[in-house]
């Protein structure tokens, strides 16, 4: 009965293969076949943006697309940003400015602002705000998520400007 | 005084109370590594998934599983029958009641449990579910609380025909639960009959859901060759959920390991026992292997855990110069299908009777009524203690409404009416003792602090403007001054399923000077890795970065009774406080001999003991801790180990000054939050960090209810806001920047003053944006319009006040 | 939320995409970004058993931006947003995709997924009636041109047939006055009501006026009427009171969550005199 496919993706910079449904999502994909439990779930209606994870160079939602469509794919999960021995910007800045609680919603967050910072890497309040906007939170309010990206892009921009 | 710098610099070193310490918890969360229940996987793992009801009333006629179980890797499918010999097709619920755990013959609201299939894995499970065949069999569906008590309405809960007495007193109604009353009925009613001035209206807060960003689930495992169960799950009281499943399996509770992993929020959607758990439990004894069980967002809506829904009608009276006479409140309570409300056992109706809020009201009386409709059981605290949210709700509608009665200014009325600084520790009319308060201070620091006689003015010039055609936008001012009851509770008046309300910590000092604290409680992002460790670092001496603090795991975990209700700090964070309290005890014992000097003649400073008088001779708590385990002391004990259960004398009574300015669009009922100042009083502050996180998400909460969050139903008991797509969630750009403020007036009876905050801005929350929504309309004659504010009920209260021209 | 079993084709041409189509008649759908079709079939409203994914095919992509602007279907939101040719070109499409879900949406969400799959909620629809846009459409009888304007006949169904792909839209470099005005109850929402206007102006009179509406019927509406009564006017009080006179005649919006039906038309004539003082102070 089964359908499975021959997957082969690229996740977090190494090569992967795995038998997978078509009709399996790539955040079960990821979680279920590959152990990657970073990205989470929370709506399944693409609302809440807890997947999320950066697929070709673009922010989605793991949860509205099917293992085929991502065929061939290159992703980025928080898992493939920074290490445990060197943080990225973002995973120090959130801890700094109190930018989680319980700690659901994280993953995609900075995964989101990962990529919203290469996107625009000098955003204004209210460009993090919208561009933040497919990740919702439960326990922050977003002050402190908005406070700590902002900061994430001051600290990179410093980093860059000292660098040229 | 010359090593003041020094004992400043070792207090800096311990990071305790008071600072703004970085979290422990986050560099796991940050990198991805959190463990939550959809985390865990186990060899040989089924996973089991419901058949629901699409109707929200129906006999259920017969159930045909043939096909589901053909389906290949499909392993069981579970049904009432299944589990009835097993004396597990209903279970008890908390507040006295049972529920089905799947279908008994009929269904009682939309999405209820039917039937439990296990199968290898979720998408066979789902497929599974498809092909269950039920046959139903219409009923007629009450949504109405007020209709469900009507002589003729249909029985709901067919199982309770002829059952005149329930759990909390007299049945006098078919559909009816209890009545349950606090206060004095003839004296309010005598003491508003005979006031100057009355104001009398229903307030309604409606049915939301508290919706964590993770939804329920739980694996459960039962270990055959040892006779062990171990169950993980989204449980906000891991002990107690030991306790239910031992007595509801018959398996010895030192057989069972409950272990909450971390929680994605819980906001009191995670306090209930629900059929996923028990179900999860049964399969895995079937089975022999470990089941898993996680309910998707809809099902998350639909069946677990609503709050609120309170139709509250109050009359208050006052003098006609403001001064309140009494206060009498009714409610109605929707508690759906089944009495599920997570309250303290003696109290049906939770703490709803704080609704005398911050004022000092010489008489009151209330009485709720609860009731069963078609919708969805539960009635949970969501984010907040015990139906305090729609106490305070009620009293903060109720003043502005008096406010508008009497003419006067709301702030003005409020500030005569405080129960004074001097009055506390105060009984209230409905018998409650605060323990302490400042509400004058709070309050005229708030006013201040927005300006608030310039923002009355503004607010003046922009009707003027908006009555000669020039602005379509009106100016809200929302005011609240809340007191909130948390810290449930003495073991002598609070108990869940009979088990006290205390809670526990158990610390370990290691020999080198570092310690574990494993406590009761289990944080769901409140950070209690970190602050408890700075408790207990104030304490020991012990540097917070050197204590790790443990919970969820009855294993290894003291008993306690969870966290929700903003207990933890008051109850746990006494208990780690004691514990302390007792380390250090023993620690002066050990101390005095190694200085050769009696235990008197130290004295404590900040992580060491020292010769009175001579402060060059001490003993750090490292050097003690190292002497307790290697060295002989005559009449002490080896090791150095503390236990506190702490049963609290009293509740705590946090206050907090809130203030919203709000603008309103009259043509579209959009609204914009330009201004939020929430002043917080929760006694000493552990944290400001955390703290101040707490209120930006609790308001944020707030926001939402307030401003468009509800559980909808049609006529027909569907559910109409069952993704987040319709129930309101608000993103980062629909919420506003907070302004937060403090005083502090520390708890006389906290071993170190806390009273909790995680939930006092919700309580406060809600009433200042919905007082600033009634405000902007004040003008032109509004007195009450029911929650929640969205663009099209805006919208129908300007119109129904003649804005639209 | 688990879909239900289907198998999966990545054609690397439309003919080909034609061609699974055929074969495999109306167990067959089409995906583009998925974002509509994907939760359906999560829901299990929709199980097709065959799914016939457009993203490899790359004579779907691309966006031309000169007198003519044509869009490939399997253009994104975020790329039509971030397109500076359009940017120039036709401004009103980065106003609109905006005002469409969420970045991460946005990022897969396609040009001709919106206008495709005939859900009167999206927002392209409304905006490619205003545009006058036409939609081509590729089939087993070739290619043919269908005006944005008659595709839409009820929610989900429209002129294209069950074998057909709609390979891009275009039209006619738009007038310099434009809005997209959307009222909605937060990000992610579809419109509690939404406007497109075009108008050209000439010496202070509108020569040319487009208006549509989003959601506010079971299909996208296109108000030839708001446009007319715009025309020679100086876009004053009066003829925006008439222009929203016009339109109401127009619209046939339902109760939902987001309201009833009296608060729709109220917000409907409010969003669209927005749009229509906007897009006068642009021309």
């Amino acid at each position: 009965m089964s359908n499975r496919m021959h997957l082969t993706l690229k996740v977090n910079g190494e090569a992967v293969e795995t038998l997978a449904e078509p009709r399996e999502l790539l955040i079960h994909v990821l979680r279920e076949r590959l152990g990657i439990t970073g990205p989470h779930i929370g709506c399944e209606t693409s609302h809440c943006g807890a997947c999320t994870v950066d697929m070709d160079g673009k922010s989605v939602k793991a949860c509205t697309i099917f293992a085929a469509q991502a065929q061939g794919a290159e992703i980025t999960t928080i898992e493939g940003i920074g290490t445990p021995d060197s943080l990225h910007v973002l995973q120090e800045m959130f801890r700094e400015h109190h930018g989680l609680q319980c700690g659901f919603c994280t993953p995609g967050m900075i995964t989101r602002a990962w990529r919203l910072l290469q996107e625009t890497p000098s955003p204004t309040e209210e460009e993090v705000r919208f561009g933040m906007a497919g990740n919702l939170c439960r326990c922050t309010g977003y002050q402190n998520i908005v406070k700590a990206v902002l900061a994430a892009a001051n600290e990179l921009n410093t980093v860059k400007e000292a660098a040229e | 005084m010359k090593d003041l710098p020094d004992s400043e610099e070792r207090r800096a070193n311990l990071k305790g109370l008071g600072c703004a310490r970085k979290r422990v918890e986050d560099a796991r969360f940050t990198q991805g590594k959190g463990n939550y229940v959809d985390d865990i996987k186990l060899p040989g793992m089924l996973f089991g998934d419901f058949v629901r009801s699409p109707y929200a009333h129906a006999r259920v006629k017969s159930i045909n599983a043939e096909a589901a179980l053909a389906l290949p890797g499909v392993i069981a499918v579970l049904t009432a029958k299944d589990l009835e010999p097993l004396g597990l097709h209903w279970m008890p619920t908390l507040a006295g009641d049972k529920q089905m755990v799947l279908a008994d013959g009929k269904v009682l609201f939309q999405g209820q449990e039917v039937a439990f299939v296990v199968a290898t894995d979720r998408y066979i499970a789902a497929d599974a579910v498809e092909l269950v065949e039920v046959d139903y069999e219409d009923l007629p569906v009450v949504v109405d609380p007020f209709k469900a008590q009507a002589p003729d309405a249909p029985v709901l809960r067919e199982d309770l025909e002829g059952v005149t007495e329930g759990a909390h007193g007299p049945r006098r109604h078919h559909n009816h639960i209890f009545t349950w009353e606090q206060g004095d009925a003839a004296g309010a009613n005598a003491a508003i009959d005979g006031s100057e001035v009355i104001a009398e209206e229903t307030i309604y807060y409606h049915r939301t859901h508290p919706c964590p960003l993770e939804t329920c689930g739980c694996v459960a495992s039962m270990d055959k060759i040892n006779g062990k169960l171990t169950l993980w799950g989204t449980f906000q009281a891991p002990h107690v959920v030991r306790t239910v499943a031992s007595l509801l399996s018959g398996i010895d509770e030192h057989n069972i390991r409950v272990v909450s992993p971390d929680i994605g929020g819980g906001f009191g959607n995670k306090v209930g026992v629900y059929p996923g758990y028990v179900c999860s439990i049964v399969a895995t004894i079937v089975t022999g292997k470990p089941v898993k069980w996680v309910e998707d967002r809809m099902e998350n809506l639909m069946a677990t855990a609503f709050a609120r829904d309170y139709w509250m009608k109050g009359r208050i009276g006052a003098t006609k110069d403001g001064r309140i006479t009494g206060l009498h409140a009714h409610v109605t309570a929707d508690h759906g299908a089944f009495d599920a409300c997570a309250d303290p056992t003696k109290f049906p109706a939770g703490f709803f009777h704080i609704c005398t809020g911050s004022y000092d009201i010489p008489v009151a009386y209330c009485a709720v009524d609860g009731v069963y409709t078609n919708k969805a059981p539960g009635g949970v605290a969501y984010r907040c203690s015990f139906r305090v949210t729609e106490a305070a709700y009620f009293i903060e509608r109720m003043i502005e409404i008096l406010a508008i009665k009497l003419g006067m200014d709301a702030a003005e009325l409020r500030r005569i009416n405080f129960i004074r600084a001097d009055q506390f520790p105060y009984t209230s009319a409905l018998g409650w003792e605060y323990d302490s308060g400042d509400y004058h201070t709070a309050w005229d620091k708030a006013l201040k602090a927005v300006d608030y006689e310039g923002l009355r003015r503004e607010q003046a010039e922009r009707v003027e403007a908006f009555r000669r055609g020039e602005t379509r936008k009106l100016l809200g001012i929302g005011l609240t001054h809340f007191t909130e009851i948390v810290g449930a509770g003495p073991v002598k008046n609070c108990d869940i399923l009979g088990m006290g309300m205390f809670d526990s910590c158990e610390i370990r000092i290691h020999p080198t000077g570092s310690a574990i604290a494993r406590l009761g409680t289990i944080s769901q992002g409140q950070g209690h890795a970190t602050t408890f460790a700075q408790i207990l670092a104030s304490e020991t001496g012990i540097p917070a970065d050197k204590i790790t603090i443990e919970e969820g795991d009855t294993d290894t975990a003291p008993y306690g009774l969870g966290t929700y209700g903003s207990r933890s700090t008051p109850v746990a964070g006494a208990a780690t406080a004691m514990a302390g309290r007792k380390i250090r005890a023993k620690a002066q014992m050990i101390a005095a001999y190694l200085l050769e000097v009696h235990d008197d003649d130290l004295e404590w400073d900040v992580d060491r003991f020292a010769v009175k008088g001579a402060p060059e001779r001490f003993k750090t708590m490292a050097e003690i801790a190292y002497a307790a385990y290697n060295q002989a002391i005559p009449g002490v004990e080896p090791g150095l180990e503390a236990v506190s259960y702490y049963d609290p004398p009293n509740m705590t009574y946090p206050f907090g000054a809130y203030i919203c300015v709000m603008e309103i669009d009259v043509d579209t009922g959009e609204h914009e939050i330009r201004q939020f100042y929430a002043l917080d009083d929760c006694g000493t502050r552990i944290n400001p960090m955390i703290i101040e996180g707490q209120v930006h998400g609790g308001l944020t909460e707030a926001l939402a209810i307030a401003m468009g969050q509800e559980i909808a139903y049609d006529d027909m008991g569907n559910v109409r806001t069952g993704t987040l797509m319709d129930f309101f969630l608000p993103t980062a750009w629909e919420t506003p920047n907070y302004q937060t403020d403090w005083t502090e007036t520390p708890s006389p009876h906290h071993p170190i003053g806390a009273k909790g905050v995680g939930e006092s801005p919700n309580v406060g929350g809600v009433p200042a944006f919905s007082n600033a929504v009634h405000d902007a309309f004040r003008a032109f004659g509004l007195t009450q319009t029911h929650m929640p504010h969205d663009h099209w009920r805006i919208w129908r209260t300007a119109r129904d006040l003649g804005l639209h021209g | 939320m688990i879909p239900a079993r289907f198998d999966y084709h990545r054609p690397d041409s439309v003919a080909a995409a034609v061609g699974l189509l055929q074969q495999h008649g109306d167990e067959a759908r089409v995906v583009a970004g998925g974002h509509s079709l994907i939760p359906m079939m999560k829901l299990r409203m929709a199980a097709p058993a065959h799914l016939v994914d457009l993203q490899g095919i790359a004579a779907l992509r691309g966006i031309e931006a000169g007198d003519r602007i044509r869009i490939g279907a399997m253009v994104t939101q975020s790329e039509m947003l971030a397109h500076a040719g359009l940017a120039e070109a036709a401004p009103i499409l980065a106003e609109a995709a905006r005002q469409i879900a969420d970045p991460q949406v946005r990022n897969l969400g396609t040009v001709g997924g919106n206008v495709a799959n005939g859900d009167p909620g999206n927002d392209l629809p409304a905006l490619m009636l205003c545009l006058d846009a036409t939609f081509t459409l590729e089939g087993p009888e070739g290619v043919r041109e269908v005006a944005a304007r008659g595709f839409y006949e009820a929610p989900y169904v429209t002129a294209r047939e069950e074998e057909e792909i709609l390979t891009a839209v275009g039209f006619d470099r738009p007038a310099r006055g434009f809005a997209y005005e959307k009222q909605k109850r937060k990000i992610g929402d579809y419109a509690t009501a939404a406007a497109a206007v075009l108008i050209g102006a000439e010496g202070g009179r509108v020569v040319s006026a487009s208006v549509a509406m989003t959601n506010l019927a079971d299909v996208p509406v296109f108000s030839a009427a708001a446009g007319e009564v715009l025309l020679g006017s100086d876009c004053g009080e009066d003829a925006v009171a008439a222009a929203v006179d016009a339109m109401q005649g127009d619209i046939d919006p339902v109760e939902d969550n987001r309201g009833p039906v009296e608060f729709k038309r109220h917000v409907a004539g409010v969003i669209l005199a927005r749009a229509i003082a906007r897009a006068w102070s642009r021309v």
